[in-house]
């Protein structure tokens, strides 16, 4: 009989704080002197996942560097419903320049700071999906390849929101936008087309390329914690539903972005020097399905006639990427290699090991759990 | 202010921009009632003691629990736990084992000698409590700390009533049942034993009791007629187990018949089997799941070996056999015979049909009114006598230990208010925390190499006395099993979540609160609140 030496919280780690934690062991969220990087007053809709995932990113960075961040910011919702001239929400040092610059801007930024020798100051530049996808991709591109000291971070919200729901390079197939409308043969966004900004970045072979979500905090608090470890180029692709232009109620952000990992659309990883290193596995798989029939983007893939065709389309996509990075088990498809691991169902037993954050047990779970 | 070139204006805070204004409903703390608690005879709070528990707080977790129940370590090892069937967890993987948690803080508190506060001053008030069994030790215990001077007069040589002459020693250890009785006697309760009161009024007149708590249970055998041989070694269930609490074992023979389907008919069977019989058979006349038997006992009965002929009835009882007849259950579900019979060796018969309530004490008391062998009680459980209550086994109810104890309670809060005058008023209830208003995604799978550790554990803490209960390490994990449905448990994932941070961490202890100021009604902290305990309420312009 196994013997037991399970650590079981009642709520596991997903949640945000937990008070049977350890104050060490808690998220940077669950901290009462959190910077709050991104603080009431905004303008930002009802239930918006940028603002959430902004404020979850810069306040880990701060963490993380120690309270000494600059910020670089692309146009797009999170600049204009956070800083309407002369109101700011950014309580970071924060700076705006155009919708297609901000990596080169990031990057000027941390030149002006090596000449300065204030290697301690840190760099992050963020924007939308348009402007990292598309607009701002040549400069991004070139921060990459130059691998200057900044860490970039994409809200993908999978449209341009803020000038009323366009499609960009990162809106997935099917969806309706006001640029690809739900009429025709093949109605919303073109399958086959658009650009997996991760894979992109990960082609430069940069040292640290992550995917996460608004939905598990700790997951992308680790993330954002071991980009600020590294220095060069790093990037770290957040996906954050946008009530208004998904057509979901505000009060279902979390649950949507949640649904959409949980489904394998979204794929949550990380890879260094363009090969991936860890997978959250997915827990409590749903089939696509359950994710696009709550979004009002989606609404003419199910009525008024089914469109089983693009379920399917589109579930292949979800099965493709669970396959390619071992979603189900946690081991991506190519190198089969010591990827370390993440599993909720891991054994626990290590008090600094959560759920969802890199096990660092030289034994893995697996051969625990057949013991 | 000299200003950059072009700069006009000072960069000010958003915190300028009040966006709590468009808000059109709002978030609100709620606590729900969790279904382990709704579900509890004894109203215990079970939530409440877990979540001291879980943080290894077993002082308080138990002193919560003694708030409403002065018998933690024999409720964890008799109680039929309705909290557990009806907890939520139950549709995650499998139900929390509170019963088992219970013992070990009962046993815990024993062991360290954890007694709670006698009362610092008296009110000069008098009440008198006739029965010494779970129902009354708990009136006794609840007024005592009240304030109020309680006597217990208990006709029998020792305190505990059915706890102590009806449930065997297998499942109850007499050591532990006097602990826990010896604890309530220290708050300065006095008992009386053998000293059973004939005439309530009278004693009430004559020594000045204010009020009155009756619960002298249903000791009396019920019995139906069954032809019998002269020889026929005829015994009732009652008796066999008083029995077993004095010098002289009973003598039984190899082969017992237990005629009866409730815990009694079983415990009788088993006791059986304890005492040497080589073959205990259960008799009954209807089908297994309509026995009044609770399952687990049934269970376990049948591990021990004891064997069951549903469908039967008695017909006739000689020496060393009786005759069966088999039944047949009509459309209306009552049993009917079929004529068929079938000889059965058998030493003893033993009769456990039920029991009645001995009511003479009252029968001078003018308007208590008895129903079918029971008192009959308002919901204040006060008779048709005004400052004389009664619970327990002899009000009409389900009859537990269990139930016993929560009528003690109720007594107790009800003779307290009758005493200073007034009635007392129960807080309101609020919603039921039913599991559609949890979102479970936020709780941990249970990984699998704790179960059989925890089966095991909860084998041996049903029916393995000896083997004992849950360890502190077990006991531990089973509380933080608990999922604390419909109470906040300060998981700070509404501070969290909310995208306008509109939501205050008032720190350890203290909870949240919104800031109306800047919450814009999203709802994301209600979506994401794992126990359901925010709601979403419209906002009234
Ligand atoms: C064999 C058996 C097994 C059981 N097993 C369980 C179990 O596992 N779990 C469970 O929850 N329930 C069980 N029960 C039921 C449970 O024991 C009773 O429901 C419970 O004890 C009732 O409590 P009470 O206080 O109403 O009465 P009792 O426990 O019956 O106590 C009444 C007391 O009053 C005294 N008394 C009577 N008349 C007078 C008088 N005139 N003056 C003074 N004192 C008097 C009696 O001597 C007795 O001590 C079992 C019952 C039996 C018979
Ligand atoms: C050169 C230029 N072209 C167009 C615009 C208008 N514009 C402002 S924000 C925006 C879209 C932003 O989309 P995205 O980057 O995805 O950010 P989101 O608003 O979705 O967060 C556009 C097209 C601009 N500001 N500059
Ligand atoms: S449009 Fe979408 S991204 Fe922009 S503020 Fe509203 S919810 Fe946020
Ligand atoms: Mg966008």
């Amino acid at each position: 009989m196994p013997v037991q030496r399970v650590k079981f919280y009642q709520t596991g780690s997903f949640v945000v704080g937990n008070r049977l934690l350890p104050a060490e062991q808690r998220t940077v969220q669950s901290d009462l002197h959190r910077t709050n990087a991104l603080t009431s007053g905004h303008r930002a809709c009802q239930g918006c996942g940028e603002a959430l995932g902004a404020r979850y990113v810069v306040d880990a960075a701060m963490r993380a560097a120690d309270g000494k961040v600059i910020a670089v910011n692309a146009t797009g919702c999170l600049e204009v419903f956070s800083t309407p001239y002369p109101e700011t929400s950014w309580q970071v040092p924060w700076m705006h320049s155009l919708f297609g610059n901000a990596p080169a801007v990031a990057t000027g930024v941390a030149a002006a700071l090596r000449a300065k020798g204030r290697t301690d100051v840190r760099v992050i530049g963020q924007g939308g999906d348009g402007s990292t996808v598309d607009i701002g991709f040549g400069v991004l591109s070139g921060m990459f390849e130059r691998n200057d000291d900044v860490l970039y971070v994409c809200y993908d919200n999978e449209a341009y929101m803020n000038t009323g729901i366009q499609r960009s390079g990162a809106t997935p197939p099917a969806a309706r936008t006001m640029t690809t409308q739900a009429v025709g043969a093949e109605p919303g966004n073109a399958f086959g087309q658009g650009k997996n900004l991760p894979a992109l970045a990960m082609a430069h072979e940069i040292g640290y390329v992550a995917t996460a979500t608004v939905a598990d905090l700790r997951d992308l608090e680790h993330k954002v914690h071991r980009a600020m470890g590294l220095r060069g180029a790093r990037y770290l692709h957040v996906l954050v539903p946008c009530p208004l232009g998904w057509g979901i109620p505000s009060g279902h952000t979390v649950r949507l972005a949640r649904l959409a990992t949980r489904c394998g659309l979204f794929p949550v990883f990380e890879a260094e020097h363009g090969e991936v290193t860890g997978v959250t596995p997915i827990r409590r798989r749903v089939g696509v399905e359950e994710y696009l029939r709550p979004q009002k983007r989606y609404a003419h893939v199910f009525s008024p006639e089914p469109r089983q065709d693009m379920i399917d389309a589109l579930q292949a996509r979800a099965d493709r990427n669970i396959r390619r990075f071992g979603l189900l088990d946690g081991r991506p498809d190519e190198d089969g290699g010591d990827a370390p691991r993440r599993n909720d169902a891991c054994c626990q037993n290590n008090t600094s090991c959560q759920n969802n954050t890199s096990c660092q047990n030289e034994a893995p779970c697996r051969s625990e759990e057949q013991s | 202010m000299e200003r950059p070139f072009a700069i006009t204006l000072d960069v000010g805070t958003s915190l300028a921009n009040r966006t709590g204004s468009w808000r059109t409903q709002r978030p609100v703390y709620t606590t729900l009632i969790p279904p382990c608690n709704a579900a509890c005879p004894a109203g215990e709070n079970c939530q409440a003691w877990l979540y001291a528990a879980e943080e290894g707080d077993y002082r308080t977790a138990w002193e919560r629990i003694m708030q409403d129940n002065p018998l933690p370590a024999v409720m964890g090892r008799v109680c039929y736990h309705p909290c557990e069937s009806a907890c939520n967890r139950g549709h995650l993987d499998e139900a929390v084992g509170i019963n088992s948690v219970e013992r070990f803080l009962g046993d815990l508190a024993i062991d360290k000698g954890w007694t709670v506060p006698a009362p610092a001053t008296s009110t000069g008030r008098k009440v008198l409590v006739v029965g010494a069994g779970p129902s009354g030790l708990t009136a006794a215990h609840h007024l005592r700390r009240m304030g109020h001077e309680v006597q217990i007069r208990e006709a029998g040589p020792l305190a505990g009533g059915m706890m102590r002459f009806g449930i065997p020693s297998y499942r109850l250890p007499r050591d532990i049942l006097q602990a826990e009785i010896e604890r309530i006697c220290d708050l300065g309760v006095d008992l009386r034993l053998n000293c059973p009161v004939t005439d309530l009024r009278g004693t009430m007149r004559t020594e000045g009791f204010d009020a009155a708590f009756v619960a002298v249970g249903a000791h009396v055998a019920k019995h139906t007629q069954i032809p019998a041989g002269e020889s026929a070694r005829i015994l009732d269930a009652v008796t066999l187990l008083r029995s077993m609490e004095g010098q002289d074992k009973p003598m039984l023979g190899r082969r017992v018949v237990v005629y009866g389907g409730g815990n009694t008919a079983l415990d009788a069977a088993r006791t059986a089997k304890r005492l040497g019989a080589t073959e205990a058979v259960v008799v009954y006349r209807r089908t297994r799941d309509r026995m009044p038997a609770h399952d687990i006992e049934v269970e376990e009965a049948l591990q021990e070996g004891v064997l069951m002929r549903w469908l039967s009835t008695i017909r006739q009882a000689d020496e060393g056999k009786v005759l069966m007849e088999r039944m047949e259950l009509d459309e209306t579900g009552f049993p009917q015979p079929t004529g068929e019979v079938e000889e059965l060796e058998a030493d003893t018969l033993v009769l456990a049909l039920g029991q009645d309530a001995d009511l003479r004490l009252l029968q001078d008391v003018p308007g208590v009114t008895i129903e079918n062998g029971v008192v009959q009680v308002g919901d204040d459980l006060m008779t048709a006598e005004p400052g004389i209550f009664a619970g327990g086994d002899m009000v009409p109810s389900d009859r537990t230990v269990t139930v016993a104890v929560g009528h003690g309670r109720k007594a107790a809060k009800n003779i307290d208010a009758w005493l200073r005058g007034t009635t007392y008023q129960a807080p309101p209830k609020s919603e039921p925390a039913t599991f559609d208003r949890l979102n479970t995604w936020y709780y941990s799978d249970a990984p699998r190499t704790v179960r059989p550790v925890l089966d095991a554990a909860r084998r041996h803490s049903t029916f393995e006395e000896v083997v004992g209960g849950l360890d502190e390490s077990t006991a531990l994990f089973e509380a933080r099993r608990c999922l604390s449905c419909g109470n906040c448990f300060e998981c700070d994932n509404c501070y969290g979540v909310c995208p306008d941070n509109a939501v205050i961490n008032l720190g350890p202890g203290q909870g949240y609160r919104i800031d109306l100021d800047y919450c814009k009604g999203c709802g994301i902290c209600v979506a994401e609140c794992p126990c359901g305990a925010i709601s979403l309420e419209p906002e009234n312009h």
